[in-house]
């Protein structure tokens, strides 16, 4: 075999791999939309049907009806989502600027802390907060989902922080010579130059207050004030597991916005995520 | 330490006091208060009562607890290797760079984007033992095997069997294997080439340059994402809580220990109760990563070092 062979070979190899791979990652995608777009008995026919007999688009203005408050759930989500990123984004970008481009006694020592915070997973720590935040009487409305956010949370904090690190040290040295205070480098300086690792920040927070799913079941009362998370888990349990039609054409509308926001912000979604992974 | 240090210092505090009130109000204070409440008769509706050890006694007797624990770690032993390998192996197919690289890596990646709960309901579906598509696929191969062998298997019931609820799990799980992989992907990318090149003129094949190379190369990030599937292992609830409808599944098997503390904590209102839970699992959780820091500092390398 001469060596271009055996590269072809290799080539060929690795994509009947990479192909069998994408299959497999997008089948369960393939059939929940596919299911969301069937009639009911077809759901359960045997062998498996992938194209419905006829597209049922109705099942999704159905299934908004069946989930009653979807409109509501979609517009509590967002609120939720708008507090959270604000909240994050400030909170963590002040905290990150004083642990990256402040130099200060401990500064290093207190970081490790930071870091230390990611470990205390929220199961271990939720009945305490619960009780924290009934003291307050804050159970049952909106703010012990988004108030928290306003406290720089320990991995958005780490995230920009590694990215300010980054940024020339004569950045600051030079707008401290020509008089600038530091709350003004911060916000016009880097926080200018820092806008990608922000968007990064903003998304990672968004998806995870799209996605929390925990919070909102401990904190919300009212069927009214409910995520789509927890609007969505809501309709299935009541009910029960059989029009897996409608239960799907839900499923999709709430993982749709998701997929959409990935599809116009991929390349800070990429290097996002790529960022967090120990390039420390 | 001079006036300007003290200015730095008092500067530096101030950006971070959002942390630092975060620190006090969201971390230590629940932690502290959870390891105080953890000895104490507590519902929400009446004040504490101090009860001594009473919490962690009824634990040791606790059946429950004790199948939580052992589904935790079962669950984490299983999902944190098998999802580490894989996001490895993709991230290597990924890292030839050979073109529609970006397409894969995209269709790889959306999995991990959908959210907890669709995932739930959506591998409940999946999973369904009698019309679920898993099992539709696996049956031909059971029958073709069946022909063959004259045996009698037949796909298994997944979450309706407690032998298979779990590895039903896993398998959810793994379809979210796409953070982990990009994150691999960056580090494999940060290889240097000259390396390669050095193997191979050392007559290294793809293997030898795998484990001599590559491997030694990432270890860093290994080391991250296995913290990092370990911390999510050990607190997994959403995606069991939604497959079984809010419940535990047959005999209990998905009873997670998260689970459990939701169910004490805000079913039966014994927050007392619910914190020595949680107290516990943070100490296995703290316990695990040290092991796994110390062990990695044998191991792992760092490029700085």
């Amino acid at each position: 075999m001469t060596a271009r062979t055996a590269k072809r070979v290799q080539t060929l190899c690795i994509y009947t791999a990479l192909v069998l791979g994408a299959v497999v990652f997008v089948i369960p995608f393939a059939w929940m939309i596919s299911t969301s777009l069937k009639p009911l008995n077809e759901t359960m026919s045997l062998p498996p049907r992938w194209i419905p007999s006829v597209v049922q688009w109705q099942n999704y203005p159905e299934a908004i009806e069946q989930m009653k408050l979807f409109w509501r759930y979609t517009g509590n989500t967002l609120y939720l989502c708008a507090m959270t990123v604000i909240g994050t984004v400030a909170s963590s970008a002040l905290a990150a600027y004083g642990f990256s481009r402040i130099e200060w006694r401990g500064r290093d020592k207190v970081f490790i802390l930071v870091l230390a915070t990611m470990m205390i997973p929220f199961p271990v720590i939720m009945v305490p907060l619960y009780t924290l935040f009934r003291e307050l009487g804050w159970i049952g409305g909106f703010k012990p989902l988004w108030v928290p956010s306003f406290f720089a949370g320990a991995f958005n904090v780490f995230l920009l922080r590694q990215f300010f690190l980054t940024l020339p040290k004569e950045l600051s040295e030079a707008a401290r010579i020509d008089g600038a205070s530091e709350w003004q480098i911060f916000l016009h300086i880097i926080l200018p130059l820092a806008k990608p690792a922000l968007i990064v920040v903003a998304l990672f927070q968004f998806m995870a207050t799209w996605n929390d799913f925990l919070g909102p079941l401990i904190y919300l009362t009212d069927q009214s004030d409910f995520t789509l998370a927890l609007g969505l888990q809501a309709y299935q349990s009541k009910e029960g597991g059989t029009d897996w039609h409608y239960l799907m054409a839900a499923s999709t509308l709430v993982v749709l916005p998701v997929v959409i926001l990935f599809f116009f912000t991929q390349r800070y979604f990429v290097e996002g995520i790529a960022a967090t992974g120990g390039k420390s | 330490m001079t006036k300007y240090e003290k200015r730095r210092l008092r500067l530096g505090l101030l950006f971070i006091s959002p942390w630092i009130a975060g620190f006090i109000l969201l971390s230590l204070y629940p932690l502290l208060s959870s390891a105080y409440f953890s000895l104490t008769d507590y519902s929400v509706l009446s004040k504490p009562v101090f009860t001594g050890l009473d919490n962690y006694h009824m634990l040791m007797e606790d059946k429950l607890f004790w199948q939580s624990i052992w589904n935790t770690v079962f669950f984490a032993a299983l999902s944190v290797p098998i999802n580490l390998i894989t996001a490895i192996f993709l991230a290597v197919l990924l890292n030839f760079n050979l073109p529609g690289k970006k397409v894969f890596r995209t269709l790889y990646f959306l999995p991990s984007l959908v959210p907890m709960v669709c995932l739930g309901v959506l591998w409940q579906w999946m999973l369904n033992g009698q019309i679920g598509l898993i099992n539709q696929m696996l049956s031909p191969f059971c029958e073709a095997v069946n022909a063959v062998l004259g045996t009698a298997i037949s796909p298994p019931n997944w979450l309706a069997d407690p032998a298979y609820a779990k590895l039903g799990l896993v398998l959810a799980s793994m379809w979210g294997v796409g953070n982990a992989t990009v994150i691999f992907l960056a580090g494999l990318q940060d290889v240097p080439r000259s390396l390669y090149e050095a193997a191979e003129l050392d007559g290294c094949n793809f293997w030898q340059k795998t484990r001599h190379v590559t491997l030694p190369i990432i270890s860093p990030v290994i080391y991250f994402n296995g913290i990092m599937g370990l911390i999510g292992s050990f607190q997994v609830f959403a995606v069991p809580y939604v497959m079984t409808n809010g419940g535990e599944g047959p005999g209990r098997s998905l009873l997670f220990t998260a689970t459990y503390i939701f169910n004490k904590g805000f079913q039966a209102w014994s927050m007392g109760y619910a914190c020595a839970i949680a107290l516990i699992l943070f100490l296995i959780i703290l316990t695990l990563t040290l092991l796994a820091t110390y062990a990695s500092e044998r191991h792992v390398y760092y490029a700085g070092k």
